[in-house]
């Protein structure tokens, strides 16, 4: 089945760069690897016959978030991999088995339940023209609170992230190591 | 279609994992934000599949709940990654294990 053969593909890269996304080294390369991870969930997305789901997926996902991340990887340059230092955490065996354990017992969930293993019905009709439709009768409040959310999310986010430029850095925020050997902050205390 | 449901619910399972796993062991935030992502992606391919497969895909319920949270998500990465870029200004690293001010 041809139909079939393309899931699998698909699903293939989907994981496979995923987990490129969560395990190289170089920020760049997972912010890259994680864009193609979501460009193959879109591409399933399609495949499931959710034609405006699987664009808006590209267009923000692809598009706009991709972007914002390596923006913010190019604009922390200096927190490279410095050498000696891993970069997973001291306890990151401990995360994987945790993972591990959430994806076993969610595939055994899976696999055990009958009900989960039927076919398609035929393909449903999901026309933009519904879809606004919806969006303008049923769901027009929603609507209304995304828009007011990311209104107030676009503000915090430059709010956030303004550089103060006449702001003096008070010693007591500076790192515990660099605080000690700093002769200012010592008398301070 | 001849793929069963539990094929997609599987990879779904499969990326939450992965997400999960990087989430909880990088150090880098922006890694972390990119798990966080990837387990919200998860939940969506789940809506879908289900809507897909459901009797009553003509009620568009599961299509309007991804584009809701996929518009919620790109809230959640420009206030995230604001807050990441504003930490590595005031302490010159973003590495989420040395953000330690509030530990006892």
């Amino acid at each position: 089945m041809p139909n079939e053969f393309a899931f699998y593909l698909i699903a293939a890269f989907t994981v496979v760069f995923a987990v490129a996304a969560m395990t190289l080294p170089r920020l760049v390369h997972c912010a890259l690897c994680a864009a193609a991870a979501f460009a193959g969930l879109a591409m399933i997305y399609l495949q499931l016959d959710a034609e405006f789901v699987g664009f808006a997926q590209l267009l923000v996902y692809v598009g706009a978030i991709a972007i914002l991340i390596v923006f913010a990887v190019l604009l922390t340059r200096g927190d490279e991999v410095r050498p000696g230092h891993s970069q997973s955490s001291p306890s990151w065996m401990a995360g994987v088995a945790v993972a591990v354990l959430a994806l076993a017992v969610m595939a055994m969930a899976i696999l055990l339940s009958p009900s989960l293993q039927r076919l398609a019905p035929s393909a449903p009709v999901a026309p933009v023209k519904k879809i606004g439709e919806e969006l303008m009768t049923r769901y027009v409040l929603p609507l209304e609170m995304v828009g007011v959310l990311l209104t107030g999310a676009l503000l915090g986010a430059v709010v956030i992230a303004m550089h103060e430029e006449s702001e003096v850095k008070p010693p007591a925020r500076w790192p515990a190591s660099k605080r000690a050997e700093s002769g200012e902050a010592m008398s301070l205390r | 279609m001849n793929t069963p449901l539990s094929h997609y619910l599987i990879l779904s399972a499969l990326l939450f994992s992965i997400g999960l796993a990087g989430a909880v062991a990088r150090r880098s935030a922006i890694v972390v934000l990119i798990g966080i992502e990837l387990m919200l992606n998860a939940a969506n391919l789940n809506f879908i599949a289900f809507w897909r497969y459901g009797p009553h895909a003509e009620a568009l319920t599961g299509v309007m709940f991804v584009l809701f949270s996929i518009a919620i998500a790109a809230a959640e990465a420009a206030v995230g990654l604001a807050l990441v870029i504003a930490i590595y200004r005031q302490r010159k690293t973003a590495q989420v294990d040395s953000l330690d001010e509030l530990k006892g």
